[in-house]
């Protein structure tokens, strides 16, 4: 290969080419369709590997860098580059997509439900085809978002995205779902349009202060950051304030941050299994990614004037999500309040402004993405197979399904972050993170983590321990494709949780160069020997 | 004898014949040839030869203009503009570009016109206007199968009057587009052929209400005239420029000008005809309407905001700030109310008459070319959605009450696909042309200072995004009503429009790049 093949614009067009592929398969042929999409990710995760090893960490930050005028009036460029954090989430999204078409694989064959709750007669000729094309629309539009380096471009993906989300969380799943899907929309594309008010301020900022030549502005992430470093782009502090709170304000709704949050239990109670991991483990992602890579990066003062509001908030998020996820009687919607919890962690490791922390939220952003899709998707084995999504129905299943109770136990473990688990990990780092610059925050933040073990564990022991409930008993375990789903989720779980170094490798230097462009350094340990000790055998500091 | 030719010399010394540029003129020129074609046509030839012959006088005239649009451009690339026909029509960038565009729109429209597969009795309009709705005649002229094809020629004057409208340059030539263009389109809307009584009524609010704002825009003029001496914009610009007595007449004349153009764009409060007029309208009218003549209402308001009052700036801005502000929220929140599709296109409408105005208001040539670029967006998203409209019926006609498109989409997949495309570029959703075109008129009105608008803007947006999602909910989420409407397969007319209408739709969400070239190269005045 030479060496200025466009990595990343082929990575972003493989999945838009599939979704066309399935688009056009001929009606009748369901199975078709499914192949080619599975196909079409597979391809796509080849090629995630690829650019994974050709990035090398300790190079320049952004790497497989490209540059093409795309609308000159506006100042645009299709401009593409990853650094460590956008390969490593890059590899999530195609890491998790091969195994979510599996365990959606016949999610739109079927006749969908109604809203009164009666099941359809037929289903629609072209479901499964739509289903599938549109999931890979979100992946091409998700792998653009992660490696953009034009805001332009990004908040164009960032956006669109929100279409195919809607049409899958709309048109298939329960019975409240076209609630759930305009909900969804409606929030995010508030949360997108007030971002889209501060990017053209943004815009006029940098052209007032010429940064595209001539006169004109510019949306080129790198230029802007590297303005703002040496004062050539000096926004006043009320300026910056708006802008920081515009961005912030769509990704706090995308990831979600408490009180934003209030789509996604919906959303993830509503869709099918498969759209409720999409959504969680890597629509939302973009959403703390771009926190890391564009309040971070663009609005250093703002960023840290707002720290301790949002690192409150986010803690307040770890707490209210896990006390709703106890007192929750349906499993879905349990699932999606632990996800608000664990976002809440995410996004304290990135305001905390320190290594650890961001090292942390990162690793964190993977770790989620791999648990919750393991938790979600075998509950969404277990639900389809009893046809009740409520706790109460369930008990006794570890007699009758040894595997799927097996396999749930280990992720509920994961999520619970048991140490050798993976997030354990990242919990620990964030905690380590946030506990050297604001105490009190990681204090409350680690009754998070009991809370956590409470949630997981009474929702085990009622489904899965017990006599055999009535109507338990017809449950099967699984089968081979969703074995085949939930093994590598399972594998990667224990391997991230004992040896995290490679992804901490490759996160690192990005985290401290975002760090560097905040001005912040961590703060000095009051028990240096405890600090090295307790983060050395990770990797991760350095 | 020889005395009266004389006499016939001596009145051409004293009153030299003006000097008309006529290859300035010639896509106005070529427009109202056709026009009058079209009624020569209409005496002259046999009944049954009639459509077939609009259609080729009609199109075949509207590329002939289209054509000497393209010619004019070199000529006006490198003289930058001329003002032609003694000051009283500029022929600059702003006037080739959108009568470019009026001419595409015009065809388009004309396409949809002339769609006859869909209508069991014939096409859109009533067979014999003349005749008072279910009477006897009506029945006569019903049953005998009669099609009438004057709309035409009609729609060939309207075309005219909006080629005119943004490339005049002078108040009284203003005028006379404005009525030009204005009185066939009042004729044109009461000649539905279902709901007659609706049309009929449609027709007379728009007459009287659009007579009114004429004699607003009339009396305008007048003080303007009075304070300037003038009715060129150019000298009302020079003589703004000056000393700032007497100011009352400027404000009150501007105002009442201001009044009379906005009333045309559909602007609040001026508003109020809208949604009854695109409801009774004939639906390829309705779509005629919004699309065209927005665009040459726009182009009438930025000549002569742009060109007679760049001095009174400080002073029409707060005022146009005023209105913007309004027409985007009440735009945006009435729709939300609205159970009939056309009632919903209307209100949208309206809300992107304020997302317009946001680009005019910048007040710098970005705000110019933003806002000629937001109109050709609008103008074929418009179009193509109306041309969906026409394809949803039932016994009564056209479906337009929104409960009745429940489950369009597992009926029809592309068709509510389409429509779907149509509403999301409405909802200016990245990816399609009403993003491209919003996101440049609200870059220029930040950088001309109005970031406020844009704050109104996007909040709007997020209110109007909930009505266009909410028919795609009902379209694609809902369960199909057993007597719902069905989807007419259209002849290939219809199919064209709404082709174009997405290709373009796509295409400026895409690579907007050439078109906002295009627009930026057109953005310049002349003076």
């Amino acid at each position: 290969m030479s060496g200025n093949f466009p990595w990343l614009t082929v990575l972003a067009a493989v999945p838009f080419a599939g979704a066309l592929l399935v688009a056009a398969v001929p009606a009748g042929k369901r199975a078709l369709a499914k192949n080619v999409a599975l196909l079409v990710t597979l391809v796509e995760l080849a090629l995630a590997i690829a650019v994974t090893v050709k990035f090398s960490p300790n190079g320049d930050r952004f790497q497989l860098t490209e540059n093409h005028t795309w609308i000159k009036q506006f100042g645009v460029h299709w401009a593409l580059g990853v650094d460590g954090i956008g390969v490593v989430l890059i590899l999530l999204t195609a890491v998790l997509m091969p195994v979510l078409v599996l365990a959606s694989w016949n999610d739109a064959d079927a006749p969908q439900v109604r809203m009164d709750g009666t099941v359809g007669d037929t289903a629609a000729p072209r479901s499964t085809h739509a289903f599938f094309a549109l999931m890979l629309a979100v992946e091409a539009m998700v792998v653009v978002s992660f490696a953009a380096t034009d805001i332009f471009v990004f908040y164009v993906f960032f956006e669109a995205m929100l279409i195919p989300m809607y049409f899958l969380i709309g048109g298939f799943g329960g019975a409240q779902r076209s609630y759930a899907a305009v909900k969804f929309l409606l929030y995010n594309l508030l949360g997108g349009l007030v971002m889209l008010a501060a990017v053209v301020a943004l815009y006029v900022a940098t052209a007032d202060a010429d940064l595209g030549g001539a006169g004109q502005g510019t949306f080129d992430l790198m230029r802007i950051t590297q303005a703002v470093g040496t004062g050539e782009l000096n926004l006043n502090p009320t300026a910056e304030k708006a802008m920081f709170l515009g961005f912030m304000f769509a990704f706090a709704v995308k990831a979600p941050l408490w009180p934003f949050h209030t789509w996604l239990p919906d959303t993830m109670t509503e869709a099918t299994p498969g759209i409720a991991v999409l959504v969680t483990a890597m629509v939302d992602k973009v959403g703390t990614f771009a926190m890391l890579r564009y309040c971070l990066a663009l609005f250093p003062n703002a960023s840290k004037t707002f720290a301790p509001l949002v690192v409150t908030l986010a803690i307040i998020g770890i707490i209210y999500g896990a006390l709703l996820a106890v007192g929750q009687t349906d499993i879905k919607r349990l699932i999606a309040y632990t996800s608000i919890s664990h976002f809440g962690f995410i996004i304290v490791g990135i305001f905390a402004l320190t290594s650890q922390g961001q090292s942390g939220a990162t690793l964190y952003m993977v770790n989620h993405g791999f648990s919750t899709a393991a938790l979600l998707l075998v509950a969404g084995f277990l639900i389809s197979r009893r046809g009740s999504k409520t706790i109460a129905d369930f008990g006794g299943v570890q007699k009758v399904a040894p595997l799927l109770a097996g396999t749930f136990l280990v992720a509920g473990l994961a999520t619970l972050s048991l140490p050798g688990l993976a997030p354990f990990v990242s919990e620990f780092l964030v905690l380590v993170g946030t506990f050297s610059r604001y105490q009190a925050a990681g204090i409350v933040a680690t009754f998070g983590i009991i809370l956590a073990a409470l949630y997981v564990l009474v929702l085990y022991q009622r489904t899965m321990t017990g006599p055999v409930k009535a109507g338990v008993e017809k449950i099967r375990d699984l089968n081979v494709r969703e074995l085949v789903v939930v093994a590598p989720l399972i594998a990667l779980l224990l391997v991230l949780g004992v040896y995290p170094k490679p992804v901490l490798d490759v996160v690192n230097p990005a985290v401290d160069d975002t760090l560097s462009q905040v001005e912040k350094t961590d703060p000095a340990p009051s028990h240096p020997i405890e600090q090295v000790a307790a983060v050395t055998p990770l990797g991760g500091n350095k | 004898m020889s005395s009266g030719l004389q006499l016939a010399a001596d009145a051409a010394d004293k009153v030299p014949a003006p000097s008309i540029e006529y290859g300035k003129l010639s896509p106005m020129l070529i427009v109202f040839g056709i026009a009058v074609a079209g009624v020569l046509v209409e005496a002259f030839v046999p009944r049954k030869a009639r459509y077939v012959t609009h259609l080729v006088v009609a199109l075949g005239g509207m590329a002939a203009a289209f054509g000497a649009v393209l010619a004019l451009i070199p000529g006006v690339k490198d003289s930058g503009g001329e003002i032609a026909a003694v000051g009283a029509v500029a022929v600059d960038g702003p006037t080739l570009f959108l009568q470019g565009t009026l001419l595409l729109l015009g065809i388009v429209s004309v396409l949809l016109m002339a769609e006859r597969k869909l209508e069991p009795g014939g096409d859109a309009f009533a067979p014999q206007a003349a005749a008072a709705p279910g009477s006897a005649q009506e029945k006569e002229a019903a049953a005998a199968g009669l099609r009438q094809t004057e709309v035409y020629p009609l729609a060939m004057f309207a075309l005219g009057g909006m080629l005119l409208f943004p490339a005049a340059n002078d108040l009284l030539t203003l005028f006379v587009a404005l009525e030009v263009m204005s009185l066939p389109l009042y004729l044109l809307c009461g000649l539905a052929r279902r709901r007659r009584l609706l049309s009929q009524e449609a027709a007379l609010k728009y007459f009287l209400l659009g007579a009114f704002s004429s004699a607003f825009f009339l009396f305008g003029v007048a003080l303007l005239y009075g304070y300037s001496g003038s009715v060129r914009l150019d000298r009302i610009a020079v003589a703004t420029g000056g000393a700032m007595d007497n100011d009352a007449l400027l404000l009150i004349g501007l105002a009442m000008v201001a009044v009379g153009l906005l009333f045309k764009v559909g602007a609040v409060p001026f508003h109020s005809w809208t949604p009854d007029v695109y409801q009774g309208a004939p639906t390829p009218i309705t779509g005629f309407m919004a699309s065209a003549t927005k665009v040459a209402a726009f182009g009438a308001l930025l000549r002569f905001f742009y060109v007679a009052l760049p001095g009174m700036k400080w002073d029409w801005r707060p005022m146009m700030t005023g209105v913007a502000i309004v027409t985007m929220v009440v735009g945006a929140v009435i729709a939300i109310t609205q159970t009939d599709v056309k009632r919903m296109l209307a209100y949208s409408s309206i809300a992107h008459a304020g997302f317009i105005l946001t680009g005019m208001i910048a007040a710098n040539e970005a705000g110019a070319s933003s806002t000629l670029f937001y109109l050709v967006a609008y103008g074929f998203v418009t179009l193509g959605a109306f041309a969906v409209v026409t394809l949803v019926r039932d016994a009564g006609g056209e479906a337009t009450h929104l409960s009745r498109w429940a489950g369009l989409g597992r009926r029809s997949p592309l068709v509510a696909g389409v429509f779907a495309v149509f509403l999301l570029a409405f909802a200016g959703i990245p990816l399609t042309s009403g993003f491209s075109g919003k996101f440049a008129v609200f870059q220029a009105a930040a950088d001309g200072g109005a970031g406020s608008l844009v704050i109104v803007g996007v909040l709007c947006s997020a209110i109007a995004a909930f009505f266009y999602v909410r028919v795609i909910v009902l379209m694609f989420f809902s369960e199909p009503r057993a007597d719902g409407p069905t989807v007419v397969v259209p002849s290939v007319m219809t199919t064209a429009a709404i082709a174009l209408g997405v290709t373009v739709t796509v295409v400026l969400g895409i690579v907007p790049q050439p078109v906002l070239d295009l627009a930026d190269k057109a953005a310049l005045f002349v003076h």
